[in-house]
């Protein structure tokens, strides 16, 4: 049990979360990051989804390692994502439609995510499936963080509340004359807010400071 | 006629691939460094879209859909095999992204230099999915729609990226606080751009 949890395996789960982060540092997965951000809901389902079809798939590809050819290997890497992903978009088509509908494409878009590709390559194909499941969820947790910020930010301004709940409406700020930023909505912002979020992170970390 | 131009028209610049979408994010902030390179990557993805999505219409639509093996017999009304699209789509890239690289070898040697290392990535840039996933969704009725819907697409994304890569040349003599230098100033520039294109919505030719 100790062996399982040892500190350098907690760094594999901790390690993606702030200094290696996929999105902001390693520039991975942002294409379906930002299109979902606009309410919480469906940013949760995303990350849910990603850190299924990532953790899983590390495992798989992290046993069968040995036995990969290396100049198949990336057919074989986009079949086994291309099968999960099935998997997890007819699970949200039975249970969550509503949801599904709202993802749209962006289920489909998990198999070229860059941040699973990335992981099998750069982890998976050289370690045991433990590590390898504790990279997947680590990498998906830091790639859903920046999600949920990004959502709960775009949500709050944009429509007022925070998972369907009128918070704004609530605290009576409407009396005052606040408006909603309908800006918030619209696409280019989530990018904005990342460009933020970078700005915060790379303040706090200066070690993540790129030379010009 | 009409209808193709208004599907081309919006492609480009109303559901710009990039600017209302975020596809091919991943490629487009790694390959936007200079102007030469990214304008290799972004004729290279036209020309991928440009064959892979009426690819995939067809396959989506005598083969996938429900009811679209009746070419084969009346009795497979019934069948629909949707769920595998994913898989299905992915192969097709996957496996004409090969194709034509091997082709442009054998015709085209100078292009195939310019372009040489770009079209492997191709194949993983969630561009060209999401083209065919776009086609899947919005229906598109005949293989001219789907053509005219994966060049726009293309000429959009090339666009957005020779723009960025064009304003990252000149970014490097400003003086950009620390911590946003790079990738944070990159965001927040794409995020103006897009601002500026979401003037085009709501143009109907």
């Amino acid at each position: 049990m100790n062996e399982l949890f040892s500190p350098k395996n907690m760094k594999l789960l901790t390690n993606p979360i702030n200094d290696d982060n996929p999105i902001t540092v390693q520039v991975l997965g942002i294409c379906s990051a930002l299109a979902i951000t606009v309410k919480l809901e469906p940013a949760v389902v995303m990350t849910i989804s990603v850190m299924a079809v990532l953790a899983i798939g590390n495992v798989v590809i992290a046993a069968l390692r040995n036995t990969i050819p290396n100049r198949i290997r990336i057919i074989v890497q986009l079949v086994v994502i291309a099968t999960l992903v099935i998997l997890v978009d007819q699970i949200l088509k039975a249970f969550l439609y509503d949801v599904s509908k709202q993802l749209s494409v962006f289920v489909g878009l998990i198999i070229t995510n860059c941040i699973i590709m990335g992981r099998f390559e750069a982890f998976a194909m050289g370690n045991k499936p433990w590590p390898a499941f504790l990279d997947g969820v680590g990498n998906s947790a830091g790639y859903g963080i920046i999600l949920i910020i990004v959502a709960f930010f775009r949500e709050l301004l944009g429509s007022g509340t925070i998972w369907y709940y009128p918070v704004m409406e609530k605290i009576g700020i409407y009396k005052t004359g606040y408006v909603d930023n309908g800006l918030m909505i619209l696409p280019p912002m989530a990018l904005i807010v990342v460009g933020i979020i970078i700005w915060v992170q790379r303040g706090r970390n200066t070690k993540l400071i790129e030379s010009n | 006629m009409e209808n193709l131009i208004n599907i081309f028209v919006k492609s480009i610049f109303i559901d710009n691939m990039v600017f209302a979408y975020f596809l091919g994010m991943c490629s487009y902030l790694a390959v936007s460094k200079t102007v030469q390179t990214s304008f290799g990557l972004g004729i290279a993805v036209i020309f991928v879209l440009g064959i892979t999505v009426p690819v995939n219409y067809l396959i989506e639509n005598y083969l996938l859909k429900e009811g679209a093996l009746t070419w084969l017999s009346p009795t497979f009304v019934d069948v629909d095999l949707g769920f595998l699209s994913f898989i299905m789509f992915i192969a097709v890239i996957a496996s004409m992204v090969q194709l034509v690289e091997m082709v442009i070898e054998k015709f085209a040697p100078a292009l195939y230099v310019s372009l040489g290392i770009f079209l492997p990535l191709i194949a993983v840039n969630c561009a060209i999915l999401g083209g065919a996933l776009f086609m899947q969704e919005r229906e598109y009725t005949s293989i001219a729609e789907a053509t005219s819907f994966a060049l726009g697409s293309g000429i959009g994304w090339f666009l957005a990226i020779v723009g960025i890569a064009a304003i990252r040349e000149k970014i490097r003599y400003s003086n950009v606080p620390a911590p946003l230098r790079g990738l944070g100033i990159t965001f927040i520039i794409t995020g103006l751009m897009g601002i500026a294109f979401m003037s085009f919505m709501g143009i109907n030719l």
